[in-house]
């Protein structure tokens, strides 16, 4: 350590010693570690109490600071954000994952003593509310008293239950003080390789519970006078697979969190600390109102309804680790927003069907986190971003359902695949939205199913046991905007500023040689404007015993909708060879595959003999590879929008030469009529060849295609006549998707209502189910709650049915606006009549 | 900042003729107070029929003011669906893509929904025969109403102004 550091270092030490003497003096006059005195639950309480009695974050009427000098107030809360993503940009050089350094896939939070977010950095921000759960769970479990919050304590969690979205989202909490009284937290978290899970990867697909999905540590003590437990130093690197790069990704967050501590620290000492905390205070605030003014100038009010599936299909695959588990599963998630004459947002997820034996279920943190995130990145679009509008919002998530299982036997290693599949008619509401006030620069069809994911481990190159996680799926096609195409590879929902990573990056850390990187035609869903493409990558094994991979991703089912006549991006399916040629192919100079450009062309099977195995789904067990096997990594694409026969045919050849529609659907999907003029010609995509547009033909067949359209479609009320007798009979619906529907009609006295009403079933309607399906509905119903929490918050209300949970209407059925009751949220209730945004 | 977009700019808007510099600009800035105002109008010139449109509801279709308190959906080739709180895709013809086949006319193989766990239902304009919708579900879901806008409030509480009627769009 140079001088320089040493001495801060030093003066750190010597900070926090004073800071400690200070607190222990306190405690023994018995006063708290809050503000004045309190204890850090009776801060929390009042809080509580007063934003619930005023409608108003810590119940501030006036932003006196903003106010008083609005210059000054930006130029405060600029400084914390840049500090934050200084801190970030700074901490990453610090990883040696590329998970952390190339796709950034970390991000820091300054915290309210009572774990609200004050500012945060950039990164996969959805951390910002996981981490304000955690804070509040240490405050509400008594922490202040055991293992006490003192200065210098470092804290870590990863516990779903708590607050995290998946237990390989590692995060570190460090609290700071000022003479004597908690002032703030400074919260980062990452995405690390591997948790110790049953499979290696971070993030394993064929645990039946949470007892699979690797080491959960629980808002836990793990240092103080911020220096490690030696007790912690020799856990934690034993129950991964990875040690040394989880080690490396410790220190980086807390490098980070040192740094958000100096800045607030410096800070404090430049205004004093009674400005920062107003600061801190009106910042929430003043991002709250922010929030729903911004909904009153960019919405519309009204309700705003959609659903979206995922599959998760597991019947017949090894390696699940229980037999109960030998399932297949669908995800229904039903959206329902309520956008109110006061700008209050409430979503509803009434409807959404049982949690399963699969790591794809979700807890209230990680779902009221994404959704967050999302409403961050596109209703505030600025840096005044944090729980305000989590305050701004309300969230109904039914206890028991795959969304808040309240159950702590359920698996959550890859909560995404539900969350991200969840929230895709999110995106559609606000464009709707969006659409009728006339902000049609902000329309989005929606987004990518952000898979597939490359995961495994075994023994790498360097003879040592590993496991890898490839995050290319940080790059995913974006949906289609209303005013242009969807960005093609370009990122993901859950980081903003994800990337695909250098192959060379990720080539130093894995064992699986690129054979080739590329677009990936028809992956975007056609529409007048095309969803971004996503691309592919062509994998091989090399130098490695015992290795496993696995796939995970969707396969039957697309989970993002297109948009007004956009079509739903394509959905994934698995390419593998094993046993193959390759190495002989690599000796010899010959042709050997570098995509699957298009899976029914027989290129990839014309350039490698072996065991090739093509399958329609996207989830698969661990398998086990070896040297020379392949392995294709297919990043999704983002939804269309718009009636597809309105896309300019002019850009349907461009789609052609950039590598993002196959020649021949270029006919079927835009009735667009191409003819190939040379062989040869190369464009800056692997499309080989040059397309012209015949304008007379494609002017003909657009022509054919609507009469056609004409005659091939129904009116919907003759098709809803034979869909009655479908669902009544029951016969061609396969058991799964019956399943799904028990499952929902179980959960929801009011979507089984709806469901009934709309198909005028009789009233004692249910689906006949396989034996294995009602055993499998039985079991998962019949095993009740285990929820973490003991002491809830008061905005929990929807985690747990407690009684006084707001008012969520159900509205599915039509012409239901008129029986919206009055606002009923948890924060601006008509309690108060406060509708000021 | 503009407070407010020149009519000309929300034109190309609606036209499609914005470059993407301008429309990144577009996004980036604090959004417009008249936005919706000079939306509306632009499209009222825009379409074939007088009825007065009271908001844009999707691509091609409105709610249009019938009278005082009569508000309908509308394509704008002039076919009228509902009344703009019910769904106007129970009044749409529907083609439902649920076989491998009618699926590799837009995906490739394996790259598609399996038939027998979703569908793609695809609700097209009776008079213009636009694809207006298209919706991914599992076979037997109940037909979604997506959006029920609520015009009272809207009109009165966020942009007090009165509700078009046929009789101010004459006057």
């Amino acid at each position: 350590m140079n001088q320089t550091d040493q001495n801060e270092a030093d003066g750190r030490r010597r900070d926090i010693a004073y800071e400690k003497d200070v607190v222990r003096k306190n405690r023994r006059q018995n006063r708290g570690i809050g503000w004045n005195g309190k204890t850090l639950r009776e801060q929390l309480a009042e809080l509580e109490d007063k934003t619930e009695a005023t409608d108003r974050y810590a119940g501030i009427s006036e932003l006196s600071l903003k106010a008083e000098d609005p210059i000054r107030y930006e130029q405060l809360y600029s400084r914390l954000r840049a500090d934050l993503v200084s801190a970030r940009e700074t901490s990453k050089e610090v990883s040696a994952t590329p998970i952390v350094e190339q796709e950034g896939e970390l991000c820091y939070g300054l915290f309210t003593p009572e774990g609200d977010s004050i500012a945060v950095s950039t990164g996969i921000i959805v951390h910002i509310h996981t981490m304000s759960e955690a804070i509040k769970f240490m405050i509400n479990h008594d922490y202040e008293e055991s293992p006490k919050i003192e200065p210098g304590d470092i804290f870590v969690n990863n516990d779903p239950h708590v607050g995290d979205v998946h237990p390989c989202d590692l995060m570190t909490l460090i609290p700071i003080f000022h003479e004597g009284e908690l002032v703030a937290w400074a919260g980062g978290v990452n995405h690390v390789i591997d948790t110790g899970a049953v499979a290696p990867g971070s993030m394993s697909v064929s645990q039946a519970s949470r007892f699979g999905d690797g080491a959960y540590y629980t808002a836990r003590k793990i240092g103080e006078d911020l220096e490690l437990y030696n007790s912690w130093k020799k856990e934690y690197p034993a129950k991964t697979r990875t040690p040394s790069f989880l080690k490396l990704d410790e220190r980086t967050r807390i490098t980070g969190c040192l740094m958000i501590r100096n800045s607030v620290k410096g800070m404090i000492s430049r205004i004093g600390v009674e400005t920062f905390k107003q600061l801190s205070r009106e910042a929430i605030e003043d991002s709250r109102r922010g929030f729903r003014s911004r909904i009153q100038k960019t919405m519309l009010p009204g309700t705003y309804r959609g659903a979206s599936f995922v599959d998760a299909l597991y019947e017949g695959q090894g390696n699940v680790t229980r037999d109960y588990a030998d399932e297949n599963h669908i995800m229904h998630a039903p959206s329902e927003l309520h956008i109110r004459s006061d700008g209050s947002f409430q979503v509803s997820f009434e409807g959404a069907n049982k949690w399963g034996w699969h790591p794809y279920n979700c807890t209230p943190a990680a779902i009221q986190g994404g959704i967050w995130v999302m409403l961050t990145q596109t209703v505030l679009p600025n840096e005044l971003v944090n729980d305000g509008a989590y305050y701004a919002c309300d969230f109904h998530l039914p206890v028991g359902s795959w969304a808040n299982t309240q159950n702590t036997e359920t698996a959550h290693a890859y909560a995404w695949h539900f969350l991200v599949s969840a929230w895709a008619p999110l995106w559609q509401h606000l464009s709707r939205g969006y659409y009728a006030r006339g902000f049609w620069e902000e329309i989005n069809a929606g987004n990518a199913n952000t898979s597939n994911w490359l995961q495994g481990g075994g023994i790498d190159q360097f003879d040592k046991l590993h496991a890898v996680n490839s995050f290319e799926a940080a790059c995913e096609g974006v949906g289609a905007r209303y005013v242009e195409d969807g960005e093609p590879h370009a990122a993901a929902i859950w980081n903003p500023e994800g990337d695909m990573g250098d192959i060379e990056a990720w080539e130093r850390v894995e064992p699986l040689p690129f054979l080739g990187r590329t677009v990936k035609p028809n992956t975007g869903g056609a529409g007048r404007r095309a969803g971004g493409a996503g691309f592919e990558s062509m994998r091989t094994v090399k130098d490695v015993s015992r290795w496993l991979l696995y796939e995970m991703g969707n396969g039957y089912m697309s989970s993002d909708g297109g948009l007004f006549g956009g079509y739903p991006a394509a959905s994934g399916y698995i390419l593998n060879a094993q046993d193959t040629d390759l190495e002989e192919r690599f000796e010899n100079g010959e042709d050997y595959p570098q995509s699957d450009l298009d899976p029914e062309s027989g290129d990839f099977e014309s350039k490698i003999d072996g065991e090739v195995t093509r399958r329609p789904e996207g989830i698969s067990t661990p398998k086990e590879f070896d040297d020379y096997d392949m392995y294709l990594n297919y990043l999704r694409g983002g939804s269309g929008l718009g009636d597809p026969m309105e896309r300019e045919p002019e850009k349907v050849v461009e789609d052609i030469h950039d590598g993002y529609v196959l020649p021949r659907h270029a006919k079927d999907a835009y009735a667009v009529v191409v003819e190939k003029v040379d062989d040869e010609a190369k464009h800056n995509s692997a499309v080989q060849g040059e397309w012209e547009l015949d304008e007379a033909a494609t002017e003909r067949l657009r022509q054919e295609r609507m009469r056609e359209r004409a005659e091939n479609a129904q009116p919907v009320s003759e098709w809803c006549e034979e869909q009655r007798d479908r669902i009544r009979s029951g016969k061609d619906l396969i058991d799964d998707v019956k399943k799904t529907y028990e499952s929902s009609m179980r959960m929801s006295e009011p979507f089984s209502e709806f469901f009934r009403d709309f198909w005028d079933l009789s009233e004692d309607f249910s689906f006949e189910l396989s034996e294995q399906a009602q055993r499998s509905l039985n079991n998962r119903f019949d095993t009740g709650c285990r929820p973490m929490w003991d002491n809830h918050t008061r905005r929990h209300k929807t985690w747990l049915d407690v009684e006084d949970e707001p008012y969520v209407p159900y509205t599915w059925t039509s012409r239901s606006i008129q029986d919206l009751p009055d606002p009923a949220s948890t924060f601006a209730g008509g309690r108060s009549g406060y509708s000021d945004p | 900042m503009p407070e407010s977009y020149p009519r000309e700019i929300i034109e190309d808007l609606v036209d499609d003729n914005l470059e993407w510099s301008e429309l990144h600009n577009m996004m980036s800035d604090f959004k417009d107070a008249d936005r919706f105002k000079k939306v509306r109008d632009v499209l009222q010139d825009r379409v074939d029929w007088d009825d007065p449109i009271v908001i844009p509801y999707a691509d091609h279709l409105y709610v249009v003011a019938k009278s005082e308190d009569r508000w309908v959906i509308k394509c704008d080739c002039g076919h009228e669906f509902c009344e703009h709180d019910e769904n106007w895709k129970h009044d749409a013809l529907i083609n439902v893509r649920d076989t491998e086949q009618e699926y590799l006319e837009i995906y490739p193989e394996d790259m598609h929904p399996h038939p027998d766990y979703m569908e793609l239902r695809e609700y097209f304009c009776p008079g213009c025969k636009t694809l207006l919708e298209v919706t991914n579900v599992m076979p037997g879901y109940p037909i979604i109403h997506e959006f029920e806008p609520d015009i009272e409030t809207f009109y009165g509480d966020w942009i007090d102004e009165p509700i078009p009627t046929p009789d101010t769009q004459s006057a």
